[in-house]
């Protein structure tokens, strides 16, 4: 079986000379942003604590540094990279839009019951 | 029979069949769309975390506070470290399966076996972990007591520090024992009785002058509200209802029940994933021994295994994000 394997990652700055060196490169990034991600969960800088589009910053860049590590996750260790363009799309588009669609209906919603405690309509605090 | 078709005039055409326009084999292409739908379906209860969570916004969990605890390490404070270890753990088992896929490309029967057994062990490793965790989670460690309005109050001294309903409380005389199928009704029982009691709790607190009342609210500092001497008193006494020890599905100690209800409903539907991977990995660890893959020629099962394997990872590293860091 010849299995061709791209073995370049960040378009193509590092690159691989075989598959098994380029696992152990994309283990060795993974394990550098967990550990970003820890430290910051365990000191949370109080200058990150700024509102960022409804979040704290520190948040977004949780969620961020979370899909990078999705991201090579699916393309290195689940081969996302050697297939088809369509099988790409039609994996990851259809879920990101659903999961979009979801994320802000429920979200919003979320805000909403949230603000109709918070004005006192219904007590809460007793 | 001149009449049936036997040509219809497509063959060679993109349209006559026969193509492969995704270049991926039947078992790969359902393997992908699984874990689209499975992807959906833990998005959906993440979603509903993300309300949850959205509408207590001022008044959730601290997860630095609840997950502290380390094996082997009792008494001290270590938020995260334990979590870190188990989501390493999980992307190394999902490194050493990636090895297996690719020794299985070069038909490396020992190397494949070596690979899936490590993957194996590490899944064993994370699920086991993940007991502990929820052990520690269920058992507590300060206690609470919870209002009328089902918020809990929390106990702390005049430094901020928590302290346990061990520390101050003192149990009194019991007559009351919990009914269970064998000493009442035989049809009729009931959950464990609190070690204290309310007023227990109350008598405590008016004989430690140094202790407040932190309720579950969030002041400004991202920090949980710490109250006065006097409010801590009264709010305890007009508003304390039940004494909460741990977690269940019911109240626990934390916060919101909601904050356990899905704790225990995302990660256990997650540690069940893991837990179906393993007995997966374990069954194709067997084929691989026994010859299937090396006499068929093509390790692909191995690869499609590990495509399940690789999304309970990436499951993970969103639950992590959600429930530990966020």
């Amino acid at each position: 079986m010849a299995h061709d394997h791209k073995l370049e990652i960040f378009r193509g700055l590092i690159k691989f000379k075989s598959n098994t060196e380029k696992i152990w490169g994309v283990l060795i990034f993974l394990t550098i942003v967990t550990g970003i991600e820890v430290v910051l969960g365990i000191y949370k800088p109080e200058s990150l604590y700024v509102n960022f589009l409804g979040m704290k910053a520190l948040n977004w860049i949780f969620i961020i540094l979370t899909i990078v590590k999705a991201y090579y996750i699916t393309w290195d260790f689940m081969h996302m990279r050697d297939e088809t363009p369509a099988l790409k799309r039609m994996v990851v588009w259809t879920a990101i839009f659903l999961i979009c669609y979801l994320l802000f209906i429920l979200l919003q919603e979320g805000g909403y019951v949230f603000d109709v405690y918070k004005d006192g309509y219904i007590k809460r605090d007793f | 029979m001149d009449t049936s078709v036997v040509n219809t005039g497509t063959e060679g055409k993109a349209w006559g069949g026969g193509q492969r326009p995704l270049k991926a084999s039947y078992g790969k292409l359902m393997m992908w769309f699984f874990i689209v739908s499975d992807a959906l379906t833990f998005s959906g209860f993440l979603a509903a975390y993300g309300f949850s969570r959205f509408k207590f916004i001022d008044a959730w969990p601290i997860a630095d506070e609840v997950f502290t605890h380390v094996p082997f390490l009792h008494g001290q404070e270590l938020p995260m470290i334990y979590v870190a270890f188990m989501t390493f753990i999980l992307i190394m088992s999902s490194v050493t399966m990636v090895l297996a896929v690719d020794a299985g490309h070069k038909l490396n029967k020992s190397k494949v076996t070596l690979y899936l057994f490590l993957t194996i062990i590490g899944g064993l490793i994370f699920v086991g972990s993940q007991a502990w965790e929820w052990a520690t989670f269920i058992k507590g460690d300060f206690g609470a007591v919870q209002t009328k309005g089902g918020n809990i109050l929390q106990f702390v001294d005049s430094d901020g520090k928590r302290v346990a309903l061990g520390d101050f409380v003192v149990a009194g005389e019991r007559e009351r024992v919990a009914q269970e199928r064998k000493n009442g009704i035989w049809y009729m029982e009931e959950a464990a009785l609190p070690t204290y009691t309310v007023e227990e709790v109350v008598s405590g607190f008016e004989a430690n002058s140094e202790l407040l009342v932190r309720t579950q609210f969030i002041d400004e500092h991202g920090e949980k509200t710490i109250l006065s001497r006097e409010e801590s008193l009264k709010r305890l006494k007009t508003n304390g209802r039940e004494v909460i020890e741990g977690a269940n599905l019911r109240a626990n100690e934390y916060g919101s029940p909601l904050f356990a209800d899905f704790f225990f409903f995302i990660t256990g539907f997650h540690g069940f994933h893991v837990f179906s991977g393993v007995v997966i990995n374990i069954i194709i660890f067997f084929n691989v021994i026994l010859g299937t893959y090396e006499r068929r020629k093509n390790y692909e099962m191995v690869e499609k295994v590990g495509l399940y394997w690789h999304f309970v990872d990436l499951v993970w590293v969103f639950v992590f994000t959600f429930f530990y860091l966020v």
